[in-house]
């Protein structure tokens, strides 16, 4: 039954995608392994690495699309999530060093010993399992939306408001994690990880092997966006977007939608952030900062929102852009993250994929048939008092 | 011989009737003793003799002392004669303790320094303190009567005694009057002396005071003892009333400064309902166009340092206002409706200011000035105000009260107005809710830039400057809830005072953490912040 619902949620262009993204899991590390470095189809180890990184943010972008793009709430907390992960798996880093640390602290990591702690704080037993710290994951960044979402969405908080609150809370996480006292390192966070389920983190196997799992989590990801989206849950979430009051009228209660698409975006992103911080081999507090989320914000709009494929476009896109600007020329990239801030929402305010449909559609009124028609919102009626005013202006 | 001796005597009459200086030279012939024992001797003898010389009241001592007190006293090895030198490589540069003349140079190889420890170092003090009591200077009385009531010692009663005797001038008589009294707590006077002493101490009400006090706890007993712990218990509670009058006044300083980035924000937020993430760099542009005005004064018109403020302030407002007129032109109008839009691209126009700013004026902190009505301070009861805060604390006020004014008195705050409560009837009635959109956005900006003259004052001047303020302002705004100055005031000031009250007890860094926490759910409870708008037209 399950599979049928699935399936059922597969249209041509996800399929495709995830075809693509299942064939890249296992070409790419191919290429990187089996083919002589001399060969032109050899894939370096480090492109390998700076991909799989793009592939998390791909899947950090895809689970903002999904609360921002079809739910209409703009989160800017996104990046703690994503960094709540990420230190979840780079606690369980860290306990694999065991005594091969600086100080060969058999109990306790560098940083606790540099401290002078002499035991290690309770939050940090049982991450030396990796199966516990694969559960926390999933589990603290979901219980954080959980409660954060269930307070702000049973009070109605929406708009400009959530956004600024989901800043708060960003920056809230960003300050306390700067703190020694909570244990998690400080300023300098978790790093210098030696094994990844008794793999040598830096090995070749290991960084084709973690980019595999990136492609397959974002594919996975996929199929579960995709399902979501195009239920009946999926149509509600839609609606809560475009006319909050009018579908809280028709009997849907917004919170309980609102907080499971939250939740389970935030849980998504912190398989990103959890994938992540293997791949670049540090995780600190500066993944709180608010500016990162804000930027996750603008891949997803790049790409387009309220579009699947379009957020894992831009995220790659965008940062494919910046590793190059960063090296060739660091002092324009800020400019040109700015312009494309203010030219994506004046010229693109639906994305590349979004833009792309919207043209492929109007040339030709047949293929309007087979457009997902979560894109068709209803635009009817006038665009009275009640209508939110982030209401999507598209189309 | 005898001849001699005659010769001598009468020598010593006629420079006593005639040539008085020479009379000094003999009295000077007995410090001169002193000053070269100061050579020897372990730290406690050396500590002893100080207190002997600085007994004779002799003002020129004073040198000798501060010389000692700065290591520059040396000991010439031949024949254990001290001078006060100045050390340069191996070349010592000599001055005569006495005459203060110079005493030609000598190498460092000849010359042993004097060492100094802690306590020898507060001897110092105190007994040039003691020596300075009796200056004709008021300033020089002043400090001396400081710093001898700042390290009390039984040594320098006496001289404070005749300090007080001639003394005229009523606060030093009460500052020395007050070191007689610390001094004879730690003297082996009486009973009642000390409970005197206890009494004028107490009147002091302050920190010195209450160290002063803890201090001769631990050798009091009997009466002395609980007069003590009396008074102790007073000044506590005295103490604990100020700390808290001074933690009020930081945070009624830091809720004028996040009021001052606030409060345009708050407008363009009530009216447009957008939130404008490029106010802070508003804010930074501010601090760089009185940096700029700084720069050329230096340059040009040294003598209108002073004035570079007032100069900076309608700068200021004339450029951002314009900057903000142009992206509300240029990319706001486009959005309306859009206000998630919005905000990304008001992010993306501060990404683009702060880099154009960092690749104008470099990346680094720009030194601004304070203009000297600016610097310094004052101390009030136990509180110390420094002027740069107070007038920021006046300017916040001076900016509200105007703002409140263009709204409640003007043309265009009732245009204003109208607008935020209505924008359709607004329009209906011929008011042009575009213009008054520009208009509103220019001026928000225009406020964050004479905001930025203000923080110039008082914080780094960089280009992250405005990113520093922005969450803090939408708190204040989110907070305060919109389209209501008196929100954005009540919350700016609410949460300066709260921040600065939690910071003795948990820190800075988690008082803010809690500040965060407790704005998220105060969310909760209203979700349009302390002084929401009521009516239909906010659910639009």
């Amino acid at each position: 039954m399950i599979s049928a619902f699935i399936l059922k949620s597969l249209d041509r262009n996800i399929s495709v995608c995830i075809a693509v993204l299942a064939a890249v899991a296992f070409i790419v590390p191919a290429l990187n392994l089996l083919v002589s470095t001399e060969s032109i189809f050899h894939i370096p180890t480090y492109a390998v690495s700076l991909f799989g990184k793009y592939l998390t943010y791909a899947l950090l972008a895809l689970a903002l699309d999904l609360v921002w793009g079809f739910c209409g709430i703009l989160s800017l907390g996104h990046a703690a999530f994503f960094a709540l992960g990420g230190y979840a798996m780079g606690m369980y880093l860290v306990r694999q060093i065991g005594s091969r640390g600086v100080y060969g602290n058999p109990l306790l990591p560098d940083f606790m010993v540099f401290l002078n702690w002499k035991e290690m704080p309770w939050y940090w037993y049982g991450f030396d399992h990796f199966w516990f710290a694969a559960l926390m994951i999933l589990a603290i960044p979901g219980l954080l939306a959980f409660v954060f979402g269930w307070l702000a969405f049973r009070s109605r908080v929406t708009g400009v408001y959530l956004s600024i609150i989901t800043q708060a809370m960003t920056y809230a996480l960003l300050l306390a994690f700067f703190r020694n006292e909570m244990g998690f390192g400080g300023n300098n966070g978790l790093t210098d990880f030696k094994d990844l389920l008794g793999f040598n983190i830096q090995s070749q196997g290991m960084r084709a092997s973690l980019f595999a799992a990136s492609a397959i989590a974002l594919a996975i990801a996929l199929l579960i966006s995709s399902a979501i989206v195009r239920s009946k849950f999926g149509k509600v979430l839609v609606g809560l977007r475009d006319a909050e009051s009018r579908t809280r009228f028709l009997g849907y209660r917004p919170e309980n939608y609102k907080l499971v698409t939250f939740t389970i975006s935030a849980m998504m992103a912190g398989i990103a952030g959890a994938l992540y911080v293997p791949q670049v081999g540090i995780i600190n507090p500066g993944e709180f900062a608010p500016a990162n989320s804000i930027e996750v914000v603008i891949w997803t709009a790049v790409g387009g929102r309220g579009t699947l494929i379009g957020p894992i476009i831009g995220a790659t896109l965008v940062n494919f852009g910046k590793s190059i600007f960063t090296a060739q020329f660091p002092e324009i990239w800020l400019f040109a993250l700015g312009a494309l801030f203010v030219a994506t929402t004046l010229f693109l305010p639906k994305g590349i994929v979004g833009s792309f449909r919207q043209m492929s559609r109007s040339r030709t009124t047949r293929k309007r048939a087979d457009t997902p028609e979560h894109l068709q919102v209803d635009k009817v009626g006038d665009k009275g008092a009640n209508l939110p005013a982030e209401s999507l202006a598209a189309e | 011989m005898h001849l001699f001796r005659t010769m001598h005597r009468v020598m010593l009459f006629l420079c006593v009737i005639l040539l008085a200086p020479i009379s000094q030279s003999l009295a000077q012939q007995d410090n001169r003793i002193d000053i070269n024992s100061l050579g020897q001797g372990n730290f406690s003898q050396v500590s002893d003799k100080i207190a002997k010389l600085s007994r004779t009241g002799d003002i020129k001592l004073v040198p000798v002392f501060e010389a000692l007190a700065a290591g520059d006293l040396y000991v010439r090895k031949t024949d254990k004669v001290v001078f006060i030198a100045k050390a340069n490589s191996n070349v010592l540069t000599l001055t005569d303790t006495i005459t203060g003349t110079s005493a030609g140079e000598g190498a460092k190889a000849d010359f042993e320094r004097i060492k100094v420890n802690n306590n020898l170092r507060r001897a110092v003090r105190t007994a040039i303190g003691a020596l300075t009591l009796l200056s004709p200077d008021r300033e020089v009385r002043l400090r001396a009567a400081y710093s001898v009531f700042s390290s009390p010692s039984e040594d320098a009663l006496e001289l404070l005694e005749t300090a007080i005797a001639s003394e005229e001038d009523g606060p030093i008589k009460s500052i020395m009057k007050q070191a007689r009294a610390a001094a004879i707590l730690k003297s082996d006077r009486s009973l009642d002396d000390k409970r005197a002493a206890v009494k004028t101490i107490v009147e002091r009400g302050d920190r010195d005071a209450l160290s002063i006090l803890s201090a001769a706890q631990g050798n009091a007993d009997g009466e002395l003892r609980k007069d003590i712990d009396r008074a102790l218990e007073h000044l506590h509670s005295v103490q604990a009333l100020w700390d808290a009058g001074q933690n009020i006044w930081y945070g009624l300083s830091l809720g004028s400064v996040l009021l001052l980035a606030a409060v345009g924000l708050a407008i363009t937020f009530g009216v447009m309902g957008i939130i404008n993430m490029a106010h802070g760099e508003m804010v930074m542009l501010g601090a760089y166009t009185t940096f700029v005005v700084q720069e050329v004064i230096r340059s040009s018109y040294p003598e209108l340092f002073d004035w570079s403020l007032i100069i900076a302030l309608p700068l200021a407002f004339c450029i951002t206002g314009l900057i903000g007129l142009s992206i509300e032109r240029g990319i706001i109008r486009f959005l309306y409706g859009r206000p998630l839009e919005t905000l990304l691209a008001t992010w993306g126009v501060s990404l683009i200011l702060q880099q154009g700013v960092r690749s104008i004026f470099g990346p680094s902190n720009r030194e601004v000035g304070n203009p000297t009505w600016m610097s310094g301070g004052f101390e009030f009861g136990g509180m110390m105000l420094t002027y740069n805060r107070m007038w920021i604390v006046i300017f916040a006020a001076a900016v509200f009260l105007t703002l409140l004014f263009v709204l409640k008195r003007t043309r265009f705050g009732l245009q204003m107005r109208a607008v935020t409560q209505n924008r359709k009837m607004a329009s209906s009635m011929g008011i042009k809710t575009p213009w008054v959109d520009a208009l509103t956005f220019a001026l928000g900006s225009g406020i964050a830039g004479i905001a930025g003259v203000a923080l110039s004052q008082i914080d780094n001047v960089s280009p992250n400057l405005g990113q520093s303020y922005i969450i803090d302002s939408f708190m204040v705004v989110v907070f305060g809830g919109v389209g209501n100055l008196w929100g954005t005031l009540v919350g700016a000031l609410s949460l300066g005072v709260v921040n600065k009250l939690l910071e003795p007890y948990i820190g800075a860094v988690l008082g803010k953490i809690l500040i965060l926490v407790l704005i998220i759910l105060f969310i909760q409870r209203r979700p349009r912040g302390l002084f929401a708008l009521k009516g239909r037209a906010v659910e639009a």
